[in-house]
């Protein structure tokens, strides 16, 4: 272990493509690309969504050169962690288990989660979290890997389901759509998006919002991800988070983008 | 990383029947495909050909994603009985895997097939064997013979292929690992474990394949010639796994 | 169907293309390397010492008899890791930025090594030994016999092996659109996602796979040709 590591490390550094930051005038900023209305590409190729917006707006107001990096779902956690880029922001609900590994700014936006099946399912009209626990038993349910919504299925109906896990949401819809799964949970918001697609007009919402209030797993809220030694990012962050939920900004970009008010109040 | 043995041994299973089941239907369409390219029928030898060309010369991942998410996007597709086995990402899988090992196996098949010296045909020919006959008994089982090196490759090939299934939802080896990680964040404990797994999947088919071929081929020893062989396995005993793999 | 591959805003035809570029050039470079690596390794293997020998067989084996996906997931997780790993034996603690193209290149790199390492070995012993008895027998030192014997041969006889390893090397960068690398797979994937039209995209991205394949695999068809000019083959 320690002579491939440090085998790899040799080569690594031969290759010098390693350069250190110095000071915070530019930073780079992780998301996914892959979770409408949040982050994702439009047909021009061009990286678009509410966490765009918002991220650039941070960026102005913090006064520092913003770049996007892309990155897949899976590895944003280890990315981060690897230095690939500086902050998460990409829809990351914050829970204790991520805060063992990275720290959270400021929650930024707090939505439910949402079961999602044909609109003329065996599930449409279903209302408490008993009956639609008591109709998914034996079902095939999709969700993204690495998600709240993943670590609730599997907390919560893991014996009675089958989890099947998607890297992206995309992938997510494509498949509910073609009929691979029975049902899919995800967050509110990005239901709310491709129930609007010509695809997503068949399919409905059933069962009960589900909330951190009623379930840990699911986190307080989104927040932007950091390296936990990151304590000047971290106050730079949640100051022009702040300022944005004191004007109404992030207000109004949420419903831009979600036609709802997702903000949180500002914690400090 | 001991904790994330179990769980990863445990898709093992589902790697294992990926391999088995695709490597069994490619083996024998491959034959099928090779006959076919081999035909002097243009219908027959253009389509295998153009079969060949399709599935060599793209990437494996390209192949499965046109089958389990391109299959989707045709509603005569979701209509048909075919979607029984189209909606199981399972047998998604299997017939992306099948359908590109058919490929391959098929030209290293050919290969076998042309290896076959005209004078044995010949021979066969003059005892009266009919044309099937001389198929059957000469020329198959010497050219499987000689396409034992290269076909134990193409399954190895197959083995490490079959992590792509874990892209469309499969939860094989790799898909575990993948799932692991997404909790725990220490990628290279779990990849570590499951590429020994990996591994060892692969030291037993090169075995096997070994012995097999070792078996049908006695003649060609002396006694000489099995001292070299042993003395040639490598310093760990490791060149003869994978020794005769070819590239593709 | 077709609009939807047109240039421009409303079209992922440039996007394709660009992802098509991009796949071309983490192939050249992995490819490069690979070859630096392999040449090495081979040179190991034959001539090295024992723990040297040990070494590169543990490379070309587990390389080769572990899935690419997997060595890409862990070079993608674990190199900058290592990297700072490394540097803080250094006494050096800031994070250190490692892009994911490196990454991409790296990782198609080590795997096209491996297979080069085995081109160049199989290359190096089909040289009959008589002529390296005969440059012995001339009074030359190894050095001469390499660079006078062995090497003027060597590109002839692993020309046809190196062509595999390209194609390979061509189709495992795929694989590294996992790491979100906007190559040819992972911009096929984010158009289908966002145009619910995967049939299409994927097919398209086979099609220009298969040019690239295609193209190269005569380019090195042309060049065996060349390099063999001098040989008289047992048949045509």
């Amino acid at each position: 272990m320690k002579t491939w590591i440090s085998m790899a490390g040799a080569a690594g550094l031969a290759l010098a493509a390693a350069q250190a930051h110095a000071q915070i005038d530019s930073i780079k900023l992780g998301t996914e690309g892959a979770y409408p209305p949040y982050n994702y590409y439009d047909a021009s190729g061009e990286l678009i969504g509410f966490e765009i917006d918002f991220g650039n707006e941070l960026c102005r107001r913090m006064e520092v050169e913003c770049e996007w990096v892309a990155q897949d779902w899976d590895g944003i956690i280890p990315a981060l962690l690897n230095g690939r880029y500086d902050a998460i922001i990409a829809g990351m609900s914050r829970t204790d288990e991520r805060r063992e590994q990275i720290a959270f700014s400021n929650g930024y936006t707090t939505t439910p989660a949402w079961f999602v099946s044909g609109a003329e399912s065996e599930f449409a009209g279903l209302e408490t979290y008993e009956e639609t626990v008591a109709a998914l038993e034996g079902k095939t349910v999709g969700v993204q890997t690495a998600t709240i919504h993943f670590n609730f299925l599997e907390q919560e109906l893991g014996d009675s389901i089958e989890i099947r896990l998607y890297d992206t949401q995309d992938n997510l819809n494509l498949d509910l759509v073609a009929g691979r799964v029975d049902a899919a949970l995800a967050d509110a918001t990005s239901w709310t998006a491709f129930l609007e697609t010509e695809d997503g007009a068949g399919f409905a919402q059933f069962g009960p919002g589900l909330t951190g209030v009623d379930f840990a797993v699911f986190g307080e809220g989104v927040g932007i991800g950091l390296r936990q030694d990151d304590e000047e990012l971290m106050a730079m962050f949640n100051e022009a988070i702040c300022s944005m939920v004191e004007d109404g900004t992030l207000e109004a970009m949420a419903v831009e983008w979600f036609g709802f008010d997702t903000s949180m109040p500002c914690e400090q | 990383m001991v904790e994330s043995f179990g769980p990863i041994l445990a898709g093992a299973g589902l790697t294992v029947q990926l391999v088995t089941l695709s490597v069994s239907i490619g083996f024998f369409a491959g034959i099928g495909l090779a006959l076919a390219r081999l035909s002097p029928n243009p219908l027959l030898s253009y389509p295998a050909y153009a079969y060949v060309f399709f599935f060599r010369g793209t990437p494996l991942l390209v192949q499965l994603f046109l089958i389990y998410y391109g299959s989707s996007q045709f509603d005569f597709i979701k209509e048909s009985p075919a979607w029984v086995v189209l909606s199981e990402p399972f047998w998604c899988a299997v017939i992306a895997l099948a359908m590109n090992t058919t490929a391959y196996t098929s030209e290293i098949i050919r290969g076998g097939i042309q290896s076959v010296p005209w004078g044995q045909i010949e021979a066969a020919r003059a005892c009266g064997m009919s044309r099937f006959l001389v198929f059957r008994r000469i020329t198959m089982p010497v050219a499987l013979r000689q396409a034992l090196p290269g076909y134990s490759n193409e399954i190895i090939l197959m083995v490490k292929g079959s992590a792509l299934a874990s892209t469309v939802t499969v939860m094989e080896m790799t898909g575990i690992a993948k799932s692991i990680i997404s909790r725990t964040f220490a990628p290279v404990e779990v990849f570590i474990v499951a590429g020994s797994i990996y591994l060892l999947i692969n030291f037993v088919v090169t075995r096997v394949i070994r012995r097999l071929e070792h078996r049908l081929t006695p003649y060609q020893r002396t006694r000489a010639e099995l001292e070299k062989e042993e003395a040639q396995s490598g310093i760990l005993g490791l060149g003869s796994l994978l020794g005769r793999a070819r590239t593709r | 169907m077709i609009e939807l591959l047109t240039y421009g805003e409303t079209g992922w035809g440039d996007e394709m293309l660009r992802g098509a570029g991009v796949t071309v050039i983490v192939a050249l470079l992995a490819y490069a390397l690979g070859i630096l690596v392999g040449m090495v390794a081979a040179a190991g293997r034959m001539g090295g010492s024992l723990i040297v020998r040990g070494v590169v067989e543990v490379y070309t084996t587990v390389v080769r008899g572990v899935p690419e996906l997997l060595v890409i997931y862990l070079l993608f997780f674990g190199f900058s890791g290592a990297v700072m790993w490394v540097a803080s034996t250094f006494g050096y603690t800031d994070y250190i930025e490692v892009d994911n193209f490196v990454v991409g290149v790296l990782a198609v790199g080590v795997i096209s090594g491996a297979y080069s390492a085995e081109v160049f070995r199989g290359a190096i012993q089909a040289i009959p030994p008589g002529q390296i008895e005969a440059g012995k027998a001339v009074g030359m030192n190894g050095w001469q016999i390499f660079h006078r014997i062995q090497l003027p041969q060597l590109l002839r006889l692993a020309l046809p092996g190196l062509g595999n390893v390209w194609q390979l090397t061509l189709k495992d960068t795929a694989l590294i659109s996992v790491t979100g690398l906007a190559e040819l797979m992972r911009t096929s994937h984010v158009a289908s996602g966002s145009t619910r039209e995967p049939f299409t995209f994927y097919l398209a991205a086979a099609v220009l796979y298969l040019v690239m394949t295609t193209f190269s695999q005569a380019a090195f068809q042309r060049a065996e040709r060349f390099y063999s000019r001098g040989v008289r083959m047992a048949s045509g």
